[in-house]
């Protein structure tokens, strides 16, 4: 599909009231991607998608599909679908008349309309399911005749309002799987909002992570797991530990000191200032020792892994170890070995 | 792939085009005068021809898009300006003409234009399907609601012969008949406001007293049938509000039925009791208790049962887990309920007609200032006036609460809980009271049933007999096919007629005011909330007075006309349109409206292909409403009749006057029957709403004032 457009927005804010819902936001989507707006609820990722829809109007600022500014257009007016969180099935059409409902509203023939819905609906495994209400479906199959819906128009930008919410656990890795292989293989652009970072690291090309009306960092899913720029990041996108010290240079290799106990970093550059190190659990390894600063507190048994939280002069730290590894008792002093660039040295 | 809708002035130019065809074609004004409007002007009349420019120039601009938005808007309102202004204001020193169908088009036009030409100036967030829609009905509201019944008002302070004068609103305002408090310490009678407001209290708690005793053993008792309780519930909906009276005078008026028996037998000695403050509330209780009985048991259903079993594994016993969890959950509905017993009671004017004999209250005290010997539309005004103030400060009291108070939500979760029984001293006191509401029930519908068919059920002459029927129904073979020779059935086929005109236009206009009000916000929603609402807190007695005083002179002539007749219905039963709109469109999720507009659809599309569709139920149940509402009216109605266009119920008012009771039992029984019909047959043809698994039961809606 050829039809793809790019997303941007320019200094894009939204007031409800006094209230900045989005706050001075700047972005590019690129065509044919997927990308994701990820945060914790209330951080304005929703009321963004929106803006993008024409559900919402910008306050200020202007937002471009491909080269046009839509700004002024209302939602009807935007060559852009949505997958609705709810999904937003109209109860009482069946499974053909909804999707058929887009081509229809937008001026297609009957028989056209049809033929567009069923191309659709076989590509989305529905064939069969064409005179079913919403209702007598499964939740997958609803969600997928949500999608069928949205793509019948072959919008530029699809949208998706965390679409796996309302799924249970086994079946939402299944369908992010193949929201992520329609899309690559429509080459399509879409905008995906979910507040599951897991879920945000899995599908997307690229990963907005909005806190407080505003962006916080934006990159590749690997480049934010391993490069988070702030506590707030480092902390959100998978667990980290989060400890106030100082950092110091030996023989031109940095080492972090907190109440005591000295990490040595694998990396050589520190930025000035920086006053924090994250440490991911699971790439910290123990070793047992006779006696340190540190101590095991709890230990809990996770199937694939055990999960130990350390006593440590600073407070507590965790650390998740392969199931393999020998179980340590509590109680056990140890140290810790720390792979090379796996700890994150943070300015705030 | 999407196509773009742009406004390209073709509906401007069509509302103009229809305009003046109607301006060259069709009679301007209303009655006895079919010149065009073109005619009147030629004879001279040359202000008529300024709202038609306005209109055309509106639509030329039009063409123009969004850059001439501004200038639209100012040619559209002062075009409409035009046209009202010169009807009331004939500024060329003429009589004023009364505003026929040429004007009516016109003005229709220039509305549509004025509403298109603001959504292009960015109000309404520009959809111009919410703008022609919300300025339309408004218009429409302002013109038919609030325009009568202000102007009418306004008339407690003139004089006759229209100067205003404060010392003569005083003296009607102080007036001792509206103000005395004598019958509290003396057998003197008391002022008709606290007649009002004693009688309205006592309505108000001891129908939801009944009522609660109803809900209570209908959800709580262990009973195994409640079927008849809501059959019991839907009687009050299809009676007329004096039938009642009717048939308690039937069985304990002076030769009533039952006050002769205990004459006879228990040596009891007859007397007029019935007639006062006692028969009164007595009918006024029966048709509140079922309303009382649904708000109540709709309350109790909402009470999640896992709070009382929350309450029962904390050790509460049966009667502390009621005092103390169900009883304070309760408790909004309860007063929510005494407000609205309180004021359907202000606004009944039926039963205080037939039963009231020396006790007024304000309703009939208006009928009697306009329709009785001492016409004094001033003394009418003052006390519609008081009547007013006292029910609008009743709904206000009622926002106030429940704004602060409700707790009961349904959240649509399922609750596996099982509501505990109820404790056996309160089970034992509502049977009490409940069973021999019951019996008095049925008796009273017993006599309404039988009444018809006897000599004279009023004096206990009991022979079998259908001349009541044939007096009022009788139908005839001529050489012309049947003729319709019995007395009743003039007024019969008006009535029909005329709910079945205003039923679905009713239904349309509620319908689409609650979706503008749920769905969209813009600047003037406040007021437009507010005009729409009115209509249901005010008393029939005052918009009948209203539109007599309104509309008997031009520019809007439509006293003595069927068309009045309609009109008054739509804008009597809208309100319970929007009341069932909204209650249904907060089950129905925004985001619905949101997925047909991202999918391309206009407001116009979406509403017709998604929400009217989800709607059906509520539609239907207004529908039914309204057409039930207009067949058993009396209060606005008894102003508006005429004998060419009588109604049933005012008919059988009269024949109650007249004191021919069983005449008028039989078209009471007739009418009962054949809206129970009506009823049945939209129930079959409409079904069970089929949306599988989410499918919502329709809930019983409207709470409609008589």
């Amino acid at each position: 599909m050829t039809r793809a457009a790019s997303v941007r927005f320019v200094n894009v804010s939204k007031l409800y009231g006094g209230v900045r819902a989005v706050n001075n936001v700047s972005f590019e989507v690129a065509a044919g991607t997927l990308v994701t707006l990820l945060g914790p609820s209330g951080c304005g990722k929703t009321t963004t998608l929106r803006l993008v829809a024409g559900l919402e109007r910008a306050s200020s600022g202007q937002i471009f599909i491909g080269d046009e500014d839509v700004t002024a257009l209302g939602a009807a007016e935007r060559d852009v679908s949505m997958v609705f969180q709810s999904y937003a099935l109209f109860p009482h059409l069946n499974v053909l008349d909804n999707v058929m409902y887009g081509p229809l509203a937008s001026g297609a023939k009957r028989a056209e309309a049809q033929d567009m819905a069923r191309d659709k609906l076989g590509l989305l495994g529905l064939a069969g399911f064409e005179s079913r209400l919403p209702s007598e479906l499964s939740g997958g199959q609803q969600q997928r005749v949500a999608v069928a819906r949205a793509i019948v128009l072959e919008p530029r930008v699809l949208l998706f309002d965390e679409p796996l919410s309302n799924l249970d656990a086994r079946l939402r890795r299944k369908v992010r799987d193949e929201i992520r292989e329609l899309q690559q293989r429509l080459g399509l652009t879409v905008l995906y909002v979910t507040h599951d970072q897991q879920e945000a690291l899995a599908v997307s090309d690229k990963v907005i992570v909005m806190d407080n009306a505003v962006i916080a960092q934006e990159g590749a899913p690997q480049e934010l797991y391993e490069r988070p720029c702030s506590r707030f990041l480092a902390d959100f996108i998978g667990e980290s530990n989060l400890i106030d010290g100082e950092f110091r240079t030996q023989d031109g290799r940095a080492e972090f000191h907190a109440s005591g106990v000295s990490i040595p970093l694998g990396v050589t550059h520190v930025p000035p200032g920086a006053k924090t190190v994250a440490l991911r659990p699971d790439r910290i390894r123990l070793r047992k020792a006779t006696s340190a600063p540190l101590s095991i507190a709890r230990r809990v048994y996770l199937g694939h892994s055990w999960e130990y939280t350390l006593a440590a002069p600073w407070g507590e730290l965790l650390v998740v170890a392969p199931i393999r590894d020998e179980a340590l008792p509590p109680g056990q002093a140890v140290e810790l070995d720390i792979d090379p660039g796996a700890a994150i040295p943070l300015e705030r | 792939m999407r196509r773009r809708s742009a406004d390209t002035g073709l509906i401007d130019m069509a509302a103009a085009t229809a305009a003046v065809a109607c301006f060259a074609f069709a009679p301007w004004a209303y009655v006895g005068d079919a010149r065009s409007g073109l005619a009147w002007v030629l004879d001279g009349r040359w202000p008529i021809a300024i709202p038609i420019l306005a209109c055309l120039a509106t639509a030329w601009l039009a063409r123009g898009g969004f850059a001439t938005a501004r200038a639209r808007c100012a040619f559209s309102g002062l075009g409409a300006a035009a046209l009202l202004l010169y009807g009331f204001f004939p500024f060329d020193g003429r009589p004023s003409l009364a505003l026929g169908f040429g004007a009516a088009v016109t003005g229709s036009a220039l509305v549509w234009q004025a509403a298109r030409a603001l959504a292009a100036a960015g109000a309404f967030k520009a959809d111009r399907w919410v703008a022609t829609t919300t300025v339309s009905i408004f218009a429409a509201v302002v013109l038919f609601v609030l325009f009568p019944v202000v102007q009418a008002l306004l008339a407690a302070f003139f004089d006759r012969n229209g100067s205003f004068d404060l010392t003569l609103v005083l003296q009607r305002f102080t007036a001792r008949d509206i103000w005395a408090t004598d019958c509290l310490y003396s057998d003197r009678a008391c002022g008709v406001v606290v007649n009002t407001f004693v009688l309205g209290a006592l309505a108000g708690l001891i129908s939801t007293m009944l009522g609660l005793a109803f809900a209570l053993l209908a959800q709580r008792g262990g009973l195994k049938n409640t079927k008849i309780f809501d059959a019991l519930s839907v009687l009050p909906i299809i009676t007329p509000p004096f039938v009642i009276a009717m048939a308690l005078v039937v069985l304990f008026g002076r030769t009533g039925v039952v006050t002769t028996f205990l004459d006879n037998y228990f040596y009891i000695p007859r007397s007029r009791w019935i007639y006062g403050l006692p028969g009164v509330l007595i009918a006024q209780v029966l048709s509140q208790t079922p309303l009382s009985y649904m708000i109540l048991r709709g309350a109790l259903q909402g009470i999640a049962p896992s709070l009382e079993e929350a309450a029962q594994t904390l050790r509460a016993t049966r009667w502390r887990t009621f005092a103390t969890v169900t009883w304070p959950l309760l408790r909004p509905a309860v007063a929510a309920s005494v407000l609205l017993g309180f004021v359907e009671s202000l606004a009944d004017f039926g039963n205080p007609v037939v039963l009231g004999g020396s006790f007024e209250v304000l309703s009939t005290k208006v009928y009697f200032a306009v329709a009785g010997a001492q016409y004094d539309p001033g003394r009418a005004a003052i006390l519609a006036l008081i009547l007013l103030a006292m029910t609008l400060s009743a709904f206000w009291t009622q926002s106030m609460w429940l704004g602060r108070n409700s707790f009961v939500t349904v959240t649509g979760k399922g609750d596996n809980g099982v509501p505990p029984p109820l404790p056996k001293g309160v089970r034992r006191a509502a049977l009490g009271v409940v069973v021999p509401w019951v019996v008095l029930t049925v008796a009273l519908y017993g006599v309404i049933a039988i009444g018809g068919f006897v000599t004279d059920i009023g004096r206990g002459a009991m022979t079998p007999t259908v001349k009541h029927f044939m007096t009022g129904f009788s139908v005839e073979m001529t050489a012309n096919g049947l003729f319709f020779s019995g007395s009743a059935w003039d007024s019969f086929f008006v009535t029909v007629a005329v709910a079945a005109v205003a039923a679905p236009i009713t239904t349309l206009i509620g319908i689409l005011t609650a979706y503008v009000l749920s769905r969209h916000n813009f600047i003037g929603r406040g007021a437009f909330e507010f005009v729409t609402m009115l209509a249901f807190a005010i008393p029939g007695t005052v918009i009948g007075v209203a539109y007599i005083a309104a509309f008997n002179t031009p520019p809007v002539e439509l006293a003595g006309t069927g068309l009045i007749l309609v009109i008054c219905f739509v804008f009597r039963n809208m309100p319970v349109g929007v009341r069932a709109g909204l209650a249904a469109l907060s089950q129905i999720d925004k985001s619905l409206d949101e997925a047909s507009t991202t999918l391309g659809a206009t407001t116009g599309v979406t509403v017709r292909r998604v929400t009217l569709p989800l709607l059906k139920h509520a539609i239907v149940a207004t529908m039914v409403f309204s057409f039930v509402h207009a067949m058993t009216a009396v209060s606005a109605i008894v102003f508006l009749v005429t004998a060419r266009y009588n109604m049933a119920t005012a008919y059988i008012v009269n024949r109650v006057d007249a004191g021919e009771y069983p005449l008028a039992i039989a078209y009471s029984s007739l009418l009962i029957l054949f809206m129970l019909l009506v009823m049945l047959a939209i129930q079959l043809i409409v079904g069970e709403r089929k949306l599988g698994r989410r499918g919502v039961p329709a809930s019983p809606v409207g709470l409609g004032a008589h």
